[in-house]
């Protein structure tokens, strides 16, 4: 029972990312597991109001935050949540900025894509420059 | 809201509503309709020729000369009255569009202003892309969000209206000789008149000054538009 390969387990703690509703795209914490379907998560400092949420529409990260007693209240988690710098944590991570990436790229302007294309072809161009430069 | 009636027989308004919506409370008005002007039911009319008698009494208005075996239908008097078009909250002048049909589709010009005949006129700029002062219909242009920084002061020369970009007058028909020899060999064109390139210089000048002022936009009206692979008109922001 030692070694599993299983990593990211819902336990109180646990910082999930939402996947529906109207708190999409944003991360909260689960504060306690009502049964094999739903738990309860809550993210007061990420604007996802305490609620019952089904697995589902969960996805797991690899962040937990350590201590949180089960079904603490809303100020409790908060604190913590503070104390470990979570959201930060979240928002350094790959996934984050991966996110946010294809979320900017949606959002861009038709003079924006222009630039991205500039910029594209200015670094291609550099790199193998001194990739040329390096191999003679 | 029921137009009409609520139910066979029941109207929208009640016999109080429907008084106070005619306005009866004003009075019935009793006017008379303006008095037609009198005009002679006969008029002379001089008659040349000798033996023709000086003056002829000619009805004023003739009796048609063909009546319809049947009674012809009158068509239904349209009530709408065209309105000049309404410019997009998107354009605004010193906006950037993308034309989308034309000669010019899939060019970046810029927007200065809307005409009397609701066309928008854009220009290139000339030296930028190749555009000139032209009229565009606003329905085959998409308006990004990018603006050009004219300044609030930027006026247009108002003698450049729809009456500037009149066609001018064709020249007369060639006889079918002239035509066949001339079949084949390039057309003659009227080189472009002094003026109006003048008239693009004095516009584009202010415009090509605020372009240099923003970094890469000049490539970027230089660029055309087009649509790639994954690309969606409806999941792309302008």
């Amino acid at each position: 029972m030692s070694e599993s390969n299983f990593t990211r387990f819902v336990e109180v703690g646990r910082v999930v990312l939402l996947k529906s509703g109207p708190q999409t795209g944003h991360i909260a914490v689960i504060v306690e597991i009502i049964d094999h379907n739903r738990a309860i998560i809550d993210g007061p400092t990420t604007g996802v109001p305490r609620q019952a949420f089904p697995y589902r529409h969960l996805a797991l990260t690899p962040l937990v935050v350590a201590k949180l007693p089960r079904a603490a209240g809303s100020g409790i988690v908060k604190k913590f949540l503070e104390k470990a710098g979570t959201v930060e944590k979240w928002e350094s991570t790959a996934w984050a900025k991966k996110r946010a990436a294809t979320e900017k790229r949606r959002t861009l302007t038709d003079f924006e894509r222009f630039q991205v294309i500039i910029h594209k072809k200015a670094r291609r161009d550099k790199v193998r420059k001194v990739l040329k430069a390096a191999r003679a | 809201m029921a137009r009409k009636e609520l139910a066979p027989g029941v109207g929208r308004l009640s016999r109080s509503q429907a008084y106070a919506r005619r306005q009866l409370y004003k009075g019935k008005k009793t006017g008379t309709a303006p008095a037609a002007p009198e005009t002679a039911p006969t008029k002379e009319v001089q008659v040349g020729g000798d033996k023709n008698g000086a003056s002829r009494l000619v009805p004023t208005s003739k009796a048609p000369r063909f009546y319809p075996a049947e009674d012809v239908r009158k068509p239904k008097q349209s009530r709408k009255a065209a309105k000049p078009t309404q410019l997009r909250d998107s354009i605004a002048p010193g906006s950037v569009l993308i034309l989308l049909a034309g000669r010019f589709r899939g060019k970046r010009v810029v927007f200065l202003k809307q005409l009397e005949s609701g066309l928008l006129l854009v220009t290139g700029p000339y030296k930028v892309n190749g555009v000139p002062l032209r009229r565009v219909n606003q329905a085959y242009v998409i308006a990004t969000s990018t603006k050009i920084p004219l300044g609030s002061d930027f006026k247009v020369d108002p003698k450049i209206n729809d009456a500037y970009f009149a066609k001018s007058e064709k020249k007369r028909s060639r006889s079918a000789e002239e035509e066949f020899f001339a079949d084949g060999k390039p057309k003659e064109k009227e080189a472009f008149p002094e003026s109006k390139a003048a008239d693009q210089k004095e516009v584009d000048k202010a415009v090509l000054a605020a372009v240099k002022s923003t970094e890469l936009l000049a490539k970027y009206l230089k660029s055309s538009w087009g649509l790639s692979k994954g690309e969606y008109p409806h999941q792309l922001k302008f």
